[in-house]
């Protein structure tokens, strides 16, 4: 216990562990931000083949194809983050020349995430209401327009929460990958802290991503409430 | 206007497969407000969205304005579509567009610029009465008021055609009242040539000239309202026109003649002088009458006496009568 406390005053009173933390709070929020962004866009495309490729959708695909593209997204779901990444990191190799670090752990979160992005947003695209879609075929709305001036602006409030969602799930990824050579406050966690017995700067670093998860929730829940004008 | 020439539609396939609307021939002229009436189920809804191919016929034609919209591409469609406005039960606005956003929705369609839009979607704000909620959303309206907005979006592009679903179904009688004014004043103001799907007799009794009923998917009766509801010719027309008949379980189940009066300026005390002159007694069971353009429509149910003759005596006073007539209930179910 003295250890710990005397860990901790380190950790309060040395302006190397404030650049550390600081530096880890930088690399944490960029990478799961960039790696979100992307995730969403691919997530998002698959979720509107899935709605309107289906059978009653806007704009039916072949059967075959959709049964291909729902296994596909299930199997990339069920396989573990953490051995995902591991099959993924040679295209991290590929495209930045390294496995380690922030950035080479960026793809393997994508890659990890959109499908579960795709499934989330699904759900919200799913819950538009099937008059307005109705409606708007009525006016002669072509399938496109039916996605971009429909299906997507009348879920906005559930993207902005399944956006938020995904966020603290690649955060949470994101954590994880420190533990193969990710950066960021997961890294130190497990390198500096677990790793070295020092479980100041662990419980430092858990707090700094709880923390982080709490701004991205909190400020996440208030978009998606002032963009929806169902609630006034 | 519309033409549907031998429309079927069916769902389904094979063992599991039904029938929605049933070789439907119907011809719909510039104009006039023309009602489809029948029960939930009968494939109402269906053969409206055969109209625009939001539903695509299994079987005949559909021709609206002189386009033939069965042999269209989708995207040949999708312009045709244009002509032809819908509203809904459910109004079906969208929640996340203000009023004029929602009215100038079709004309983002249509390419319009934006400015020209506006102004088009103030105009239609104004026609339907709602100068002022421009910004509002639909969540923040009224039943009444939302199925305003709606008609004013189905008007934007200024169709030749306005299709209305069940339109008044989820609002109260007030709000049914005025809406159903507005689409008779702007059928008066632009001949737009309007069908109401409804299972609503006063909806059809208030604004339709012409009305058909639909049953089981098939046309049974068509032609002026006044022809119809005064003296439908089919059970299903006589179900949908006289709902509130008298229920099964206290009608004996012979001797049942249901009297109609088509039309006479006043009720003749029949009953009463049957009874007087005749000296044969009846009993109504059910009577259901009602004031169509100042003239007398309606029917009673009566039961005659149980002795044969005095029954033939009674029908054959009623046949003599004018402005009625009688027909024998063999079976009925309320």
């Amino acid at each position: 216990m003295d250890k710990f406390l005397t860990q901790l005053g380190e950790i309060f009173q040395s302006s190397k562990y404030l650049e550390l933390f600081l530096g880890d709070i930088w690399e944490t929020t960029y990478s799961t931000v960039i790696a979100t962004a992307v995730a969403f866009l691919l997530g998002t495309a698959l979720a509107v083949l899935l709605v309107t490729g289906e059978k009653d959708g806007v704009r039916p695909l072949p059967a075959w194809f959709m049964r291909l593209l729902n296994i596909a997204i299930n199997l990339l779901r069920s396989v573990p983050f953490l051995i995902l990444m591991l099959f993924v990191l040679p295209l991290s190799k590929l495209l930045l020349g390294t496995t380690i670090g922030t950035a080479a752990s960026i793809p393997p979160l994508i890659i990890a995430a959109a499908p579960f992005v795709a499934r989330l947003v699904e759900t919200s695209l799913r819950e538009v209401d099937r008059g307005a879609i109705e409606a708007a075929q009525a006016m002669g709305c072509t399938p496109g327009q039916i996605v971009w001036k429909v299906m997507l602006p009348e879920s906005r409030p559930a993207l902005i929460s399944s956006f938020t969602t995904a966020l603290i799930t690649i955060l949470g990824y994101g954590a994880m990958a420190g533990a193969i050579g990710g950066g960021g406050l997961g890294k130190t966690a497990i390198n500096y802290g677990y790793n070295k017995y020092n479980y100041a700067v662990m419980l430092v670093a858990t707090v700094l991503i709880v923390i982080l998860v709490q701004i991205a929730q909190s400020v996440g829940g208030i978009a998606a409430q002032k963009s929806d004008k169902r609630l006034r | 206007m519309i033409k549907l020439d031998h429309v079927s539609k069916t769902f389904g396939g094979g063992e599991s497969e039904v029938a929605a609307v049933r070789d439907v021939t119907l011809d719909i002229a510039q104009g006039e407000i023309f009602g489809i009436i029948g029960y939930s189920g009968a494939g109402k809804s269906t053969l409206v969205r055969c109209i625009n191919l939001l539903e695509k016929p299994t079987q005949g034609t559909v021709t609206v304005d002189g386009v033939e919209l069965t042999a269209l591409s989708e995207k040949e469609l999708s312009r045709q579509r244009q002509k032809i406005g819908m509203i809904f039960q459910q109004f079906n606005l969208f929640m996340q567009r203000t009023c004029l956003g929602n009215i100038c929705f079709p004309l983002e369609l249509a390419g319009w610029d934006r400015e020209r839009a506006k102004q088009r979607g103030m105009e239609l704000l104004e026609l339907v009465g709602l100068p002022d909620k421009a910004g509002a959303y639909p969540a923040q309206l009224s039943g009444g008021q939302k199925q305003r907005i709606a008609i004013a979006r189905a008007l934007a592009s200024r169709p030749k055609v306005l299709l209305c679903d069940e339109a008044t179904s989820a609002l109260d009688p007030q709000a049914t009242r005025s809406v159903l004014r507005l689409i008779q004043q702007i059928n008066r103001e632009t001949g737009i040539t309007v069908v109401i799907i409804t299972h609503e007799m006063a909806v059809v009794e208030e604004i339709c000239s012409r009305v058909a009923i639909l049953d089981q998917g098939t046309m049974v009766e068509t032609g002026t309202v006044e022809e119809v509801f005064s003296n439908p010719k089919t059970d299903a027309g006589r179900r949908l026109v006289y709902p509130d008949g008298l229920p099964a379980e206290h009608a004996p189940s012979t001797n049942l003649v249901r009297i109609a009066f088509d039309g006479g300026s006043v009720y003749e005390p029949i009953i009463a002088t049957l009874a007087a002159e005749v000296g044969v007694k009846v009993s109504i069971l059910a009577a259901d009458t009602r004031n169509i353009d100042d003239k007398a429509f309606g029917t009673m149910l009566l039961s005659l006496p149980q002795d044969p003759g005095e029954a033939a005596k009674a029908m054959a006073y009623l046949k003599d009568q004018k402005n009625l007539s009688v027909e024998e209930v063999a079976d009925y179910h309320g």
